[in-house]
């Protein structure tokens, strides 16, 4: 198992398409590092360049602190899971896992060897004889894995591997992977849109956005602490609130009409402020039945009863908050008034222009 | 400069993904084999027409020089004029242009009428009808020479043009309705549902809504029936069933030229007759590439 | 969304199996229908009839049996099959590396792809003429290479000698025949998705291993349809042959169709055709089956 380095990496596109700017990443030995990001923001990109699939047009990428950037694929020791899986339609399975073997020159007991191991870890023995034509798609990443993991490779890359799963397989497979890189102590760097994903399985995110690295850290961190707005509302589900509100003297807040004190704390930060982006995440609203204390009226306007948990839609001065509350909190019958409070501690405040956190 | 416009981006992504043999990444010595290796082809593809072509310019003492010269020192356009001013020659441009025209019509109608039923109905004679056109494409010319000679000759249709006509038709047919039948699937039945919903009637439905959407297909099917092997380059039946020779067309014209006499075969007048059968097909195929080798590749080879 | 569609696509069935869209289907396809079966089909069975008659009197087998005793005939099939054997490999191997050159990126490529191509689209019997002149022995581009070249030290007859006459005809049938076998690899090529390449570029294979395990394998249904085609077509050539050497000299390069045609037109033996026809036509089919089984044994399932 091995380091990755990604220093400055830049890469464009017929010239003027920014595929990725300035991305740095670093990812230690036996390390499980997600790039998380939206569609089309250069993850699958820096991904494929770690490869070898395409070239950075500046920067250098190191594995074990030797530098790759010339170096073919093949002399890169690593392995790909792409999202198709690309298994080799006119091999079976014994073959899709050995080919790469036999390529790297292994001997027919060494191969035999490598694929009893990996059939026995991801339990495809009785697949071995079949085309990927007749294989599930859960069963083809099995062996998509299969055929990564017998080649005992420095990293292991995979983009986006469970996204052409369905949501149930998906789980089943995630928990799956996590155990299975546990087992194989190895360095992994994963790819992937989906923040649950990212959350649960790697050991460090690197959050991706316009093929800017946004923020990189434990998923706690990035939950807890995001740099900006868009890390904070693309982390957490449903998405973090967000107000606009103006500054008025020293700590206090104008929400609409509602006037909030601030702690002090932020009062240096603040100073050459007018105006404040607020981020309430929906699990920090309490929500009421009924007026209490320090609680704010709002509007119900749509309840989402997930099963675990029920979201409610609320309508507080025109803007649309969301909240999480228990399965059964809200009966069947109507209501229209909801209370709410909030925590001043757990509020977010984010600079209008630069969306940072203040 | 964002890239807001993800579904552009990602078409540009796919660009540059390397391809098999990207050769921007070719090295040196690679690289000078693959040039070598187009400009061969691309030589052997052209030499015998460019051959006929500079043949064609030069003078009669010219041309029978030896050793051969390669440019015609002096360009000379008698040849031309001589084939040109050749009343027969005419004739026989006219017969060809006047059966391929005919052919193309004709099978483009009947293939688009057959290709469109057969893309959205379940009929009986389906099967029947796709038996009968892996026949026609199956089998050589000369298989059904002697029948269709003895059958031309009993409607009196030798030396007629629609003694050509029917067998083109016939042969172009398969390729024709193949085209037209893969075009038609992939035009969506909601849109037809639809105009049935609004009230269409079905041969209203055809006219109005799938013939102005089928110009594409129609106009790469009807280039692929002009130069394939059943409209102006046909040659067996062409020979055997036109007599007459006012009814000739033109590659028979030629052949027979070149060949029938022992003596002095008027070869710079040959040259010039062939180019200029050959020449606007092949600007023909030069403009219209991409139409034409996009129509036959898409769709995958399902043997 | 989904179910909708397939409720209203269900509905097009159902209307489809009713009375006046049958009605309408057919009267799309007879016309179709009607030339094909006339012009396809009842020639052939009428061959058959044919072979069986003399003059209108029904003889039996004494075509056929006269078919056997033919020296002329036998001669021809085995030109035939000669010819077959050789050009059509030629053309295979020669447009699998056309289709590969041409399936790369490159400028100038629309060009070479219309050049590529140009062969099959002009007129056969014209370029055969071409060819004629080109491999003319006193004035022909041809010898005049060779000469230049100091590859032969006098001019050859290449139309006037067996074996170069069959290198000629070989060579006018392949010029003309690879843009069909190119344009089906091309598709077949097309089919390919790039990220196998990507995965076993991973894997380290290199070019030629590449080829070898992902290209080659993938390429066996467009490389058994070409074959097939091809194997069909060039059983039945006559126009380039027929302009180029008309089958000589004496006969060495006379082809089955060639035969069949001289019996016809000069020899005006209608039924005597119709036995060869017959009895080339089972002879054919024999030979198709026998590729058919070689090479779709090994077919992949994709």
């Amino acid at each position: 198992m091995a380091e990755v380095r990604l220093e400055n990496i830049t890469k464009l596109f017929g010239g003027h398409i920014i595929g990725l700017k300035d991305f740095s990443l670093q990812v230690k030995n036996g390390e499980f590092v997600t790039i998380l990001g939206p569609s089309g923001s250069g993850k699958s990109t820096a991904l494929r360049i770690i490869a070898g699939l395409e070239h950075p047009d500046k920067g250098n990428i190191f594995i074990d602190e030797v530098n790759v950037n010339k170096h073919l694929p093949q002399e890169r020791d690593v392995a790909f899971v792409f999202q198709s899986y690309a298994l080799y339609p006119h091999m079976d399975v014994y073959e899709n896992i050995a080919v790469g073997l036999r390529i790297k020159g292994c001997c027919k007991a060494e191969i035999q060897k490598r694929v009893q191991e990996v059939t026995g870890l991801l339990e495809i023995g009785k697949l071995l004889k079949r085309k990927p034509k007749a294989l599930s798609g859960g069963q083809r990443q099995r062996v998509a894995l299969a055929r990564a993991i017998a080649k005992r490779p420095k990293v292991f890359l995979l983009d986006e591997p469970l996204s052409n799963l369905d949501a149930s397989l998906r789980e089943r497979m995630r928990t799956e992977l996590k155990m299975l890189f546990n087992k194989l102590k190895a360095t992994v760097i994963y790819v992937t849109h989906d923040q649950t994903e990212a959350m649960s399985l790697s050991d460090k995110i690197a959050l991706i956005n316009n093929g800017m690295l946004k923020q990189v850290g434990l998923p706690d961190e990035l939950y807890y602490q995001p740099k900006d707005l868009f890390v904070a509302s693309f982390l957490g589900s449903p998405p973090i609130n967000t107000l606009e509100a103006d500054i008025i003297g020293e700590n206090a807040l104008m929400c609409g009409k509602i006037c909030l004190n601030i702690s002090s704390d932020y009062r240096l930060k603040l100073k050459n402020k007018n105006k404040v982006i607020l981020g309430l995440r929906p699990e920090d609203i309490k929500v009421y039945l009924e007026p209490k204390e320090n609680t704010y009226l709002a509007q119900l306007i749509l309840i989402e009863r997930i099963g675990k948990y029920t979201i409610l839609s609320l309508n507080w001065q025109g803007q649309i908050l969301k909240a999480i509350t228990e399965r059964d909190f809200i009966g069947q019958h109507k209501r229209d008034s909801i209370w709410f409070q909030f925590d001043m501690n757990k509020l977010y405040l984010f600079d209008k222009e630069t969306l940072n956190t203040i | 400069m964002s890239i807001k416009n993800a579904p552009a981006y990602r078409q540009s992504n796919k660009k540059y993904r390397l391809a098999p043999l990207d050769s921007k990444h070719l090295t040196g010595l690679a690289r000078i084999f693959f040039c070598l290796a187009i400009i061969s082809m691309v030589v052997f593809n052209l030499a015998p027409f460019l051959w006929q072509f500079f043949s064609s310019l030069k003078n009669s003492k010219e041309l029978y020089l030896v050793p051969v010269t390669y440019i015609p020192a002096k360009v000379s356009l008698t040849a031309y004029e001589k084939v040109i001013s050749n009343p027969l020659f005419l004739r026989y441009f006219l017969n060809s242009v006047i059966v391929s025209i005919f052919t193309t019509f004709v099978t483009l109608s009947l293939a688009s009428f057959a290709g469109y039923a057969l893309s959205r109905l379940k009929l009986k004679f389906k099967t029947a009808l796709q038996f009968l056109l892996l026949l026609a494409c199956l089998f050589p010319q000369i298989i059904f020479l002697v029948p269709l000679y003895e059958l031309m000759a009993r409607f009196s249709l030798i030396s007629k043009p629609l003694a050509l006509v029917l067998p083109y038709v016939t042969f172009s047919l398969p390729l024709a309705i193949w085209m037209m039948t893969r075009f038609f699937l992939t035009i969506p039945k909601e849109i037809e549902e639809q105009a049935m919903v609004d009230g269409f009637k079905r041969l209203a439905i055809l006219r109005k809504i799938i013939l102005p959407l089928s110009w594409p297909a129609l106009a790469t099917t009807a280039i692929l029936i002009f130069i394939g092997p059943f409209a102006w380059n046909e040659f067996l039946f062409s020979l055997s069933f036109m007599i007459k020779d006012t009814s000739k067309t033109v590659p028979v014209g030629i052949a027979l030229l070149s060949g029938t006499s022992m003596y002095e075969i008027p070869w710079s007048q040959i040259c010039a007759a062939c180019v200029l059968t050959t020449l606007p097909l092949v600007l023909f195929v030069i403009i219209f590439e991409r139409k034409i080798i996009e129509g036959l590749t898409r769709g995958a080879v399902k043997g | 969304m989904k179910k909708e569609g397939r409720y209203i696509s269900r509905t097009l069935e159902n209307m489809s199996k009713n009375l006046s869209e049958q009605r309408f289907g057919l009267f799309l396809i007879l016309p179709s229908f009607f030339i094909l079966a006339l012009i396809a089909l009842y020639p052939i069975l009428r061959n058959l009839v044919l072979s069986f008659m003399e003059q209108g009197r029904f003889v039996g087998f004494s075509n056929f049996s006269a078919l056997f005793q033919d020296e002329r005939f036998r001669s021809v099939l085995i030109n035939t099959a000669i010819f077959c054997l050789i050009s059509v490999p030629l053309e295979l191997i020669l447009g699998l590396t056309f289709a590969l050159v041409l399936h790369q990126k490159f400028f100038g490529r629309g060009f070479a792809r219309a050049v590529s191509f140009l062969p099959w689209a002009l007129p056969t019997a014209v370029m055969a003429v071409a060819w004629k002149w080109i491999f003319n022995d006193t004035y022909g581009v041809f010898n005049d290479i060779l000469l230049r070249l100091h590859l032969i030290k006098e001019p050859l007859a290449w139309l006037g000698r067996p074996n170069l006459a069959f290198f000629c005809i070989v060579l006018a049938e392949v010029w003309k025949c690879t843009p069909f076998v190119t344009v089906i690899i091309l598709a077949g090529l097309q089919t390919i998705p790039l990220e196998l390449y990507e995965a076993i570029r991973v894997d380290g294979a290199n070019s030629w291993q590449r080829f070898r395990l992902i290209t080659l394998p993938l390429l066996k249904p467009a490389i058994l349809v070409a074959l097939i085609f091809r194997s069909i077509q060039a059983f039945g050539v006559f126009d380039s042959i027929w302009v180029l050497t008309g089958g000589g000299p004496g006969g060495s390069t006379e082809p089955i169709s060639l035969y069949i045609y001289d019996t016809v037109f000069r020899y005006l033996k209608f039924n005597y055709a119709a036995s060869m026809v017959c009895f080339s036509f089972i002879f054919f089919l024999l030979f198709i089956l026998i590729i058919y089984l070689t090479f779709s044994r090994r077919q992949i399932e994709y």
